[in-house]
């Protein structure tokens, strides 16, 4: 296998754009997983119905094709916060139902109810749009660049620069104002955050609403990207958004973001040098080698054991 | 009192205590295929036997020792694999089948603990994830090995089981019988694995890991016996339904398998062996009888839903209900409920338990 310095490039914007999309995912893991220590299983499928409901959007917009001048900004608006608002009430009520009862139980039960929480929203959205792959207009024109011999599309861009603008947002609202410092006391000492006089139902609520706003927020990136998705594609890309947060440190923003772009990256290369089909290993085996070798992740701090 | 107990009570002496319960559930298990009307009720019987093994296996590492493994399916394509390729004309190696046995589900252990050792350390959730991962990496590495492992197609026509000279052919009605043995030693293993120390080791980890560890467990290679245990089962379901069907493919061993029988040990109560057997009973028959009766029963009533499609939609919410409203599964284990429920019996009970407990010990 000989090695090619354009296409290890091309690779590169490719994975970065990719990342991009696992990096809004991972947000939302790390989040919830900071503030009650669940791997959110559901959280994958909250992304790929981020895809269905822009998708139902730009059907009662109208939108089948490209739209262009002012018009564009107002369709991407009015769907990617649809669809944020949309994920984002779903992630609460998910927490509502399924989660807040078992907030003090053995740690097995939440993650036993985040599997069954999965597997519903996977089956309704099966039911909703049913088995096969189903298109996703290209609402967004999408000229090319070459830089060299590097092709970069616009939506390349477009998913990179949402991916950094939502972060940058994020990170802005935990560390500067009184919710994010809420959430931040919470997620240190739940019961002393309380005696603070911080409500912390509904700043857990309010983790679960960001957290799935972001992935809803993806979901629509992610229509837009690949052209289609199916009821089955948030549990791979949710694998894959989880492995992004443990590599970058789990609880830690950054890091989450980090740990998509890199994520990104170990997939484009794997799938140019190594093969497409080794690619699930290849993240997967990423995800076992880090846990091992360091559990707190690229940017994380050591956590304590509390299971 | 429950309905159990009082269909408990109702039965003569003998079959009151817990080995004479073992007994009757292990005969009406015998006579259960002849009382079929066709083959189908034994194939039956067969699958969900196999299956009722699995539940077994996983039940050691998650009822027992608590250890959240969401990739169980793993082992049970290794144990099967094990099996395909060495009794078929894929090498054209052909072990005899009563070995293989002991072969596959030792090489299933031996994957287990070649897993578990480097992640039995991490936290319980993050162990969850890491089994979940290596239950898509091991069905998608034997698709991409196809020169070895036929890829996408599979392994076909495997060697059958044979007792001397009777070959078992391809009546379901043997391998029932085969199943139902493995499951009897299934739950004798299980059984005293339960009260051995390292079973009563298990469950310590699984209250407090950290006291467990203070009272001088080692906790390591205590994870790593009931992750070895628990694979070693599926290794012998493994031949055993790969025997059946004389064929392995990958797409039998996805993630919806394992969440499948994770779903078996939370409907039946995990950690108490009849729970998990019951439950497992229950999914299998949901799956191939309930669901697709009602489908035609809908169909009569002019209601066009195919109800087969939303089984895993049941099984979602089977894990969201139960753990929110019935976390000790509908057969608890014995020493559950009596934590649980304790002092809200009526003080007759007591006097009753008494008289079981003494029942058998004597």
């Amino acid at each position: 296998m000989h090695f090619d310095p354009v296409l290890f490039a091309q690779q590169l914007v490719n994975g970065l754009s990719l990342g991009g999309i696992y990096a809004l995912i991972a947000l939302g893991y790390t989040m919830v997983y900071g503030i009650i220590e669940l791997i959110n299983f559901a959280h994958g499928d909250v992304y790929t119905l981020g895809t269905f409901f822009s998708l139902a959007i730009l059907t009662l917009l109208g939108v089948t094709g490209v739209v262009t001048g002012p018009m564009l900004i107002v369709v991407v608006a009015v769907t990617i916060f649809g669809a944020m608002i949309l994920c984002g009430l779903t992630g609460v009520i998910i927490e509502r139902l399924a989660y807040r009862r078992l907030r003090n139980a053995p740690k097995l039960a939440p993650l036993i109810t985040a599997i069954g929480m999965s597997f519903i929203l996977e089956n309704l959205m099966l039911y909703w749009k049913g088995p096969s792959p189903i298109p996703f207009p290209a609402v967004i024109p999408n000229p090319e660049f070459t830089l060299g011999a590097v092709t970069i599309q616009a939506k390349q861009v477009m998913v990179i620069l949402l991916a950094i603008v939502l972060m940058v947002v994020l990170q802005a609202f935990v560390y500067n104002t009184k919710l994010g410092k809420a959430m931040r006391a919470t997620a240190q000492d739940k019961d002393a955050a309380q005696l603070m006089g911080i409500d912390i139902n509904t700043t857990i609520a309010l983790t679960f609403l960001i957290g799935s706003a972001l992935a809803g927020a993806a979901g629509f990136v992610s229509g837009v990207y690949y052209g289609s998705t199916w009821f089955f594609n948030g549990f791979g890309a949710g694998l894959k958004a989880f492995t992004a947060a443990v590599l970058g440190g789990i609880g830690n923003l950054a890091g989450a973001m980090l740990g998509g772009f890199l994520i990104g990256l170990i997939e484009a290369m794997t799938t140019q040098f190594i093969g497409d089909q080794w690619s699930n290993v290849v993240v997967f085996s990423v995800l076992v080698i880090v846990l091992i070798f360091r559990p707190s992740g690229l940017l994380g701090e050591a956590l304590p054991n509390k299971v | 009192m429950s309905l159990a107990a009082r269909i408990g009570s109702s039965l003569p002496a003998p079959l009151r205590t817990q080995r004479g319960k073992t007994a009757l559930a292990f005969a009406v298990a015998l006579v259960l295929p002849f009382l079929g009307h066709n083959g189908g009720f034994t194939n039956f019987l067969a699958d969900a036997g196999a299956f009722v093994l699995l539940a077994l296996g996983l039940n050691i590492v998650v009822g027992f020792a608590g250890l959240l493994d969401l990739g169980y399916a793993a082992f049970f394509a290794i144990g099967s694999y094990s099996f395909a390729m060495l009794a078929s004309p894929q090498f054209g190696i052909h072990l005899p089948f009563w070995l293989l046995l002991f072969i596959a589900s030792g090489i299933a252990a031996a994957f287990g603990i070649l897993l578990g050792a480097p992640t039995l350390r991490l936290r319980g959730d993050y162990l969850a994830i890491v089994t979940l991962g290596f239950g898509e990496i091991v069905p998608q590495t034997f698709l991409n090995l196809s020169q070895w492992t036929g890829g996408p197609n599979g392994i076909g026509s495997l060697d059958q089981p044979a007792i001397f000279s009777y070959k078992f052919g391809f009546d379901a009605l043997p391998y029932y019988f085969m199943v139902l043995g493995l499951i009897a030693l299934a739950v004798w293993v299980a059984n005293n694995l339960r009260t051995s120390r390292l079973g009563r080791a298990w469950m310590a980890i699984r209250e407090d890991e950290l006291a467990a560890a203070h009272m001088g467990i080692n906790t390591t290679t205590t994870k790593l016996a009931a992750f070895a245990m628990g694979a070693s089962f599926s290794g012998l379901a493994g031949c055993a339904l790969a025997s059946k069907l004389q064929l392995v493919s990958p797409d039998q061993f996805g993630f919806n398998v394992s969440v499948f029988i994770l779903a078996m040990l939370v409907l039946g109560g995990m950690g108490n062996i009849p729970g998990v057997i019951v439950g497992s009973l229950i999914l299998s028959a949901l799956e191939r009888f309930v669901l697709p009766q009602g489908t035609n029963f809908l169909h009569g009533l002019n209601i066009n839903v195919d109800l087969t499609n939303s089984r895993f939609l049941i099984y979602g919410v089977i894990l969201v209900m139960m753990m929110l409203f019935r976390p000790e599964g509908l057969i608890p284990s014995g020493q559950r409920k009596a934590e649980l429920h304790a002092a809200d019996e009526d003080p007759t009970a007591a006097a009753r338990e008494q008289t079981l407990y003494t029942e058998s010990v004597t």
